[in-house]
């Protein structure tokens, strides 16, 4: 919208900037990604899930201007209020039933898990290089995926699926003119919201009831 | 996308469904519920019956080809059959007290919401609509697996959400670099996401978008159709849950990722920048079939072991889709098919007999032909179909595959084969100890008075023999339409 007013050169340098400013809060919405796969305590796991929301509803919103889509602002407010606020505060709510301050624990190797992050996001870059848009977003849905595979607390878990929810809105806004980006939005912070309300009312019953049951881990299960 | 086209004669099929959930939803009784669930399954049958006529409509919104009014009239018919099964099974485990007669409202609202949204994907000519309906599909799943509220139910449940949530992001993000894999074909729009617009155009997609997007639709689908490496929520799922929603009915489900890899794989070879799909295709599947038919050894959960054979059966389907070709994929089709109705019979059979003998483990079920004739014989009657053996169609598609297989990939048929084998034998062992040998006692406390239960036996199995009947049928002499219609949609999907 704002680039056609403009001369070409000067349409050109605008093009770039907005490119750059949504690869600058895609890329801080990556960076929280890490918080969310390293901090210890649940709580500092939820801050950086709300302020990924957050960030990323900043995203929504550049992403309306520069691609003159005024409906990308009913994203950004969708994202806002879910992904920003509302299930972050479900979620440290089930915590505070419980004990804010326990420790989830840290993933279990860290080097590995540190590895295997650094590996995800080279792995991202690469296959979807033409566009650093999907690229980045990429990443955030790998790391998310990391996260909840790492974590066995299911709170944690689930701001894990937040965070992968956020990854995909990201890939959806920074298509221009997709069309369905509002819907997509919708059923994919209603599929976050499913997980959030089920650690809230069920939280203590979704780990698995025995630990040293084989298959809980993840594997073929007896 | 207006109004109109979902009331048109193709979105009244999936409507129904969405409206009965609702209606459900508000029913207070359970005795009314079951009778009204049954109903609009009936209805919804009735209506997909009219779909063969309905065939070349391709709106903004429904795609009606042989392959998804095939797909649409198998799972309406499972939900219709599955639904009369609920009339007797659902009475006996409010007298067992394993459900909650407060949860049966949801019980049928979910069962309507998971059949809708089945629905709505095989229909949908949208791809990031049919995502949507998939997603209303699993997670009416995950309620249903979650039901019974009990430790394994909540932690199978959780898992189901978590493995298949990370798979339906996979296949979001799959959807997503589709579309823009076919911008240069289509132009911004509608049309980059429609099956009907982008399956034409496939040669003038992006190459490398289009080979980003067939792996992550290939893991995320696949997640959903319990293909491997990410199959093991399926076992916990199908294991726990009232069986006629958890194991037969979100059974059809793999079906409709299926058909989903179907398209994609058409897409991909129409493409010639883009990489075969073939291959890729055909590792999942032979995987997921090996993985499923080692796993049935050590299985002590009947429901776990025969959906650890859902796992192997959709690879063998999965295979022939990945060798291509109208024979291998009208092949696959109608494994898909009648594997699918064998399945429900068996889970069905299996359902009430733990509801008999107050267990689903292998050790408490034991010699049900003598102490429960018609279910035994019935359930003996569906392992040997499943089992792949004459005179059962399953050997008829089996038998396709692994002479196709022969043809051409030759060295594949040994993996093929030692899979085939070794899932045959864990089939026969069962076999064995479940429907021969010595009758292993009756649950104390059995559910249905003693004269009632002979005619609720007989009426509990009358779905069971329907379903049968379709796969001894397609075994013995196929239908001359039948065949010709499932070569033609073979043709069309090559």
């Amino acid at each position: 919208m704002a680039q056609q007013l403009l001369p070409l050169e000067i349409a050109d340098g605008v093009g770039l900037l907005s490119q750059n400013v949504a690869h600058m809060l895609g890329g801080a919405a990556l960076l929280l990604s890490f918080a969310l796969l390293y901090q210890r305590r649940i709580a500092r796991v939820l801050d950086a899930c709300a302020l990924q929301g957050m960030v990323l509803a900043v995203a929504a919103l550049w992403q309306g201007w520069s691609q003159g889509a005024p409906r990308l602002l009913v994203t950004a407010v969708m994202v806002l209020a879910a992904a920003g606020v509302a299930i972050p505060m479900a979620l440290r709510h089930a915590a505070l039933r419980r004990n804010m301050h326990r420790e989830i624990g840290t993933v279990p190797g860290s080097f590995t898990s540190m590895l295997l992050s650094a590996g995800l996001v080279v792995l991202s870059m690469s296959v979807a290089l033409p566009r650093e848009d999907l690229a980045l977003a990429l990443a955030l849905v790998l790391l998310a995926a990391l996260t909840m595979v790492m974590r066995r607390d299911a709170l944690a878990q689930a701001a894990g699926f937040l965070s992968l929810g956020n990854g995909l809105i990201l890939a959806a806004i920074s298509v221009p003119d997709m069309p369905l980006v509002e819907e997509l939005t919708g059923a994919v912070l209603a599929l976050t919201a499913f997980g959030t309300f089920g650690v809230v009312s069920f939280r203590e019953r979704l780990d698995p009831p025995d630990a040293g049951r084989p298959g809980t881990a993840g594997g073929p299960a007896q | 996308m207006s109004a109109l086209e979902l009331l048109s004669p193709v979105g009244l099929v999936p409507l129904s469904a969405f409206a009965a959930a609702a209606l459900l939803g508000m029913v207070p009784s359970w005795r009314v519920g079951v009778w009204i669930n049954a109903a609009a399954s009936t209805l919804c049958f009735m209506l997909a019956l009219r779909l063969p006529w309905e065939i070349g409509v391709a709106g903004p919104l429904w795609l009606v080809d042989r392959l998804s009014v095939h797909m649409a009239l198998l799972t309406t018919f499972v939900a219709m059959t599955t639904s009369w099964f609920s009339l007797t099974y659902i009475p006996a485990e409010i007298a067992a007290r394993r459900l909650d007669r407060r949860r049966l409202r949801l019980y049928h609202a979910i069962y309507q919401l998971l059949a809708g949204g089945m629905l709505t994907a095989l229909l949908c000519n949208n791809v990031a609509i049919a995502w949507v309906a998939m997603e209303i599909a699993t997670l009416a799943a995950v309620v249903a697996v979650g039901l019974a509220r009990t430790a394994h139910a909540m932690a199978a449940s959780w898992k189901f959400y978590l493995v298949c949530g990370v798979g339906l992001a996979l296949a979001l993000f799959g959807t997503i670099v589709l579309y823009v894999a076919m911008l240069p074909a289509t132009g911004p729009g509608l049309p980059a996401m429609s099956w009907s617009a982008i399956l034409p155009q496939a040669a003038r997609g992006d190459g490398t978008m289009l080979n980003l997007a067939f792996a992550l639709l290939l893991v995320g689908y696949g997640t959903l159709a319990g293909l491997a490496p990410l199959h093991f929520w399926l076992a916990d799922a199908q294991s726990e849950g009232p069986t006629p929603l958890a194991a037969v009915l979100a059974g059809s489900m793999l079906n409709a990722a299926l058909v989903l890899i179907l398209r994609l794989r058409q897409l991909m070879a129409g493409n010639a920048e883009a990489i075969d799909p073939g291959p890729p295709i055909l590792l999942l599947a032979m995987l997921s079939l090996l993985l499923g038919a080692f796993s049935l050894w050590p299985r002590l959960d009947a429901r776990r072991f025969f959906a650890f054979s859902t796992i192997g059966q959709s690879g063998l389907a999965t295979f022939a889709f990945g060798l291509g070709g109208s024979a291998a994929i009208f092949a696959g089709v109608l494994h898909l098919t009648l594997h699918t109705l064998i399945k429900a019979s068996v889970f069905q059979c299996i359902g009430r007999a733990a509801q008999m003998k107050g267990s689903q483990e292998f050790s408490r079920i034991g010699g049900l032909i003598v102490s429960h004739r018609a279910l035994g014989l019935t359930l003996a009657a569906g392992i040997l179909a499943l089992a792949a053996l004459p005179p059962f169609g399953l050997f008829t598609s089996t038998f396709l595959i692994i002479s196709e297989t022969f043809r051409r990939l030759p060295l594949a048929s040994l993996p093929l084969g030692i899979g085939l084998v070794v899932g045959f034998w864990a089939l026969m062992m069962r076999l064995h100890s479940l429907c021969l040998g010595t009758p292993t006692p009756n649950c104390r406390r059995e559910p249905l008075p003693a004269g009632a239960s002979g005619v609720r036996d007989a009426l509990a199995l009358v779905p069971i023999w329907a379903q049968l009947a379709i796969v001894l049928l397609f075994g013995l002499a196929m239908p001359a339409p039948v065949f010709n219609w499932l070569r033609l949609m073979a043709e069309a999907a090559q």
